[in-house]
């Protein structure tokens, strides 16, 4: 016999095909009931195909799918494959997600009809879909209550098509959060443009804006789509919309209210569907008063308005975002940077963060590519933070008790060493001049520092001062 | 003692959490008293379930697949869980009164058993 005889001949058994399938595998009768299983099914039920046969296969399987199931009655009925999604309990008792594709087969010759049903685990892709579904503003971080405010009100700017105002410091996350809105938005297929408006000077920014003809002005050689047009359908965000100059300001303005402008030096109109969402660092109301910011376009601009709060506002979330970081770019240089210490963390919660979570990332990333450990020390921060959290500690309260402090103690305000190499050495030297000024007297070095008796009493034990 | 069994049809419902009814037996000195009740549900649910079976102060349940929370569940509450059980709900009673049913159980129908022999 040869090799090709030898192929055409070979007819192993169905159930051992069926056994090599990492899907679970069952035929059923017209009944539904088990004619047989695959062994990946057997261990998924807990029950073996000999004992299973005959057995309505909604008692075998324990899905969620009734006896009276429309996917596999259809599938019977129309002859064609079927498929729906559903979920089984396995024989550990957990719920396990599954597609259920049911196949009619016909027996040659007898003409019986039965059906193959293929069982599916879909955990993997639900994960996915529900990481997608939790994490609609993408990028975005935060756990603080200012941050889940924000979060709750992600879909109802996404529901709308009513321009949205994202107003925050810089570094804030005001571009992630336009992204953000995008995606989650039934424009999400189509583009989204980001355009800075303080990045070129007018008209370069008309021409970026709104497009140009052929010959518009000099050095226009060929027609030139603007960021209107390609947006189209999807939504344009126009950060630092404060920096718009004015004669542009009126442009937007009629674009906003009739959908439709000239392109530089077109005599057509265009006609576009965008949804607009502006962002500013700037105080607009405040420019609208100074008369740098047209009042009706700060009107039509202002319809949602979001703001996103400054890091040193979000209780609780600086900790997160350093762990983000951390991970993200030990992973990203393949460095073994495991951790921060405990004294780099209590600088970095001290740290006022004027640039906010741009600057942490920056100082994170700063601080992994230095580290040649596992453990980020605070010699392994930039310098200016360590210069910086001696000057003023993070908060409110805490500025509000430096104040205080320094008042009652006649304005003795620690110095900064410029040769400090850490953050201790800082703070050593700060307790040290404290006490100096104060004539070694505990109580006013304390209120100097604007901490308690206890926290300096501690940290003088600490650094050995005692 | 009482033995709460799901209920779908006269089987064993296949599923705890997709059950609508369930069948209520009360055993006195090892034999069903009275004829067993069954009770219908509102609707699917295993906290409701739960609840009933606590209500009822069933001491034995038999049931179809339950998920391991819930099957947690009612044994720390002292309550015995006969599951993944295949079959008629009446002789799932039988067996059970007699200790012969153990979880994973497929109980053919008398029926069914006497045709084969």
């Amino acid at each position: 016999m040869t090799e090709t005889e030898e192929t055409n001949t070979f007819r192993p058994d169905l159930i051992d095909i069926l056994n090599g399938v990492p899907h679970g595998i069952a035929l059923v009768d017209q009944d539904l009931r088990i004619i047989m299983m695959n062994r990946f099914l057997e261990a998924l039920t807990g029950y073996s195909g000999e004992e299973a046969r005959g057995i309505s296969c909604d008692h075998v399987l324990h899905s969620s799918f009734g006896r009276s199931d429309q996917v596999f009655r259809q599938a019977l009925e129309a002859g064609v494959s079927c498929s729906a999604e559903g979920d089984i309990l396995g024989l550990n008792r957990k719920k396990i997600p599954m597609r259920f594709t049911a196949t009619p087969v016909v027996e040659s010759g007898q003409g019986r009809q039965a059906l193959v049903l293929v069982l599916e685990d879909i955990t993997v892709f639900q994960e996915i879909d529900r990481k997608k579904e939790a994490g609609p503003a993408k990028g975005l971080l935060g756990h603080s209550p200012k941050m889940q405010e924000i979060f709750e009100l992600l879909p109802v700017l996404a529901h709308t098509d009513s321009s949205v105002l994202i107003t925050g410091e810089t570094g804030t996350g005001k571009d992630l959060l336009a992204e953000a809105v995008h995606q989650a938005s039934k424009r999400s297929k189509y583009p989204f443009i980001k355009v800075n408006c303080g990045a070129l000077p007018e008209s370069l920014l008309e021409s970026e804006l709104f497009g140009h003809m052929r010959g518009a002005f000099t050095g226009a050689h060929a027609d030139k789509h603007g960021m209107f047009q390609l947006a189209q359908g999807g939504t344009i965000f126009l950060t630092e919309i404060g920096d718009l100059p004015l004669p542009l300001q009126v442009k937007l303005l009629t674009v906003l209210d009739d959908r439709e402008f000239f392109p530089l030096g077109s005599q057509k109109k265009v006609r576009v569907d965008v949804r607009l969402i502006t962002g500013t660092h700037r105080d607009l109301k405040q420019l609208v008063e100074e008369g740098k910011f047209r009042e009706d376009l700060f009107f039509r601009l202002n319809v949602l308005r979001v703001h996103l709060p400054a890091l040193r506002e979000r209780d609780g979330d600086v900790r997160l975002l350093i762990d983000h970081f951390l991970q993200m770019f030990a992973t990203s240089f393949g460095k073994g940077v495991k951790r921060l210490s405990a004294q780099a963390l209590r600088l970095l919660n001290s740290y006022r963060y004027p640039g906010n979570v741009r600057e942490l990332r920056n100082i994170i990333e700063y601080g992994v590519n230095i580290c040649r450990g596992e453990v980020i020390e605070v010699e392994h921060l930039p310098p200016y933070v360590l210069a910086d959290a001696g000057k003023a500690p993070r908060g409110k309260g805490a500025a509000a008790s430096r104040e205080s402090a320094e008042k009652t103690a006649g304005g003795v305000v620690p110095e900064i060493p410029d040769n400090a190499s850490s953050w201790s050495a800082i703070e050593k030297k700060q307790i040290l001049t404290a006490l100096m000024q104060t004539g070694g007297s505990r109580t006013g070095a304390a209120k100097a520092l604007g901490w308690g008796r206890t926290t300096l009493w501690r940290k003088m034990k600490e650094y050995e001062l005692g | 003692m009482k033995i709460l069994v799901t209920l779908q049809n006269n089987d064993i419902a296949p599923r705890f959490d997709l059950a609508t009814e369930v069948l209520i037996a009360k055993i006195v000195r090892g034999k069903i008293s009275g004829e067993p009740r069954t009770v219908l549900l509102p609707g699917p649910g295993s906290d409701e379930l739960c609840s009933l079976i606590i209500r009822e102060e069933a001491s034995l349940v038999i049931c179809g697949g339950i998920e391991e929370a819930h099957f947690q569940y009612l044994v720390w509450k002292k309550i015995e869980v006969i599951d993944r059980v295949i079959g008629p709900a009446a002789q799932a009673i039988d067996l059970a009164m007699a200790k012969q049913l153990r979880p994973g159980a497929i109980i053919r129908p008398e029926t069914e058993r006497s045709a084969a022999s």
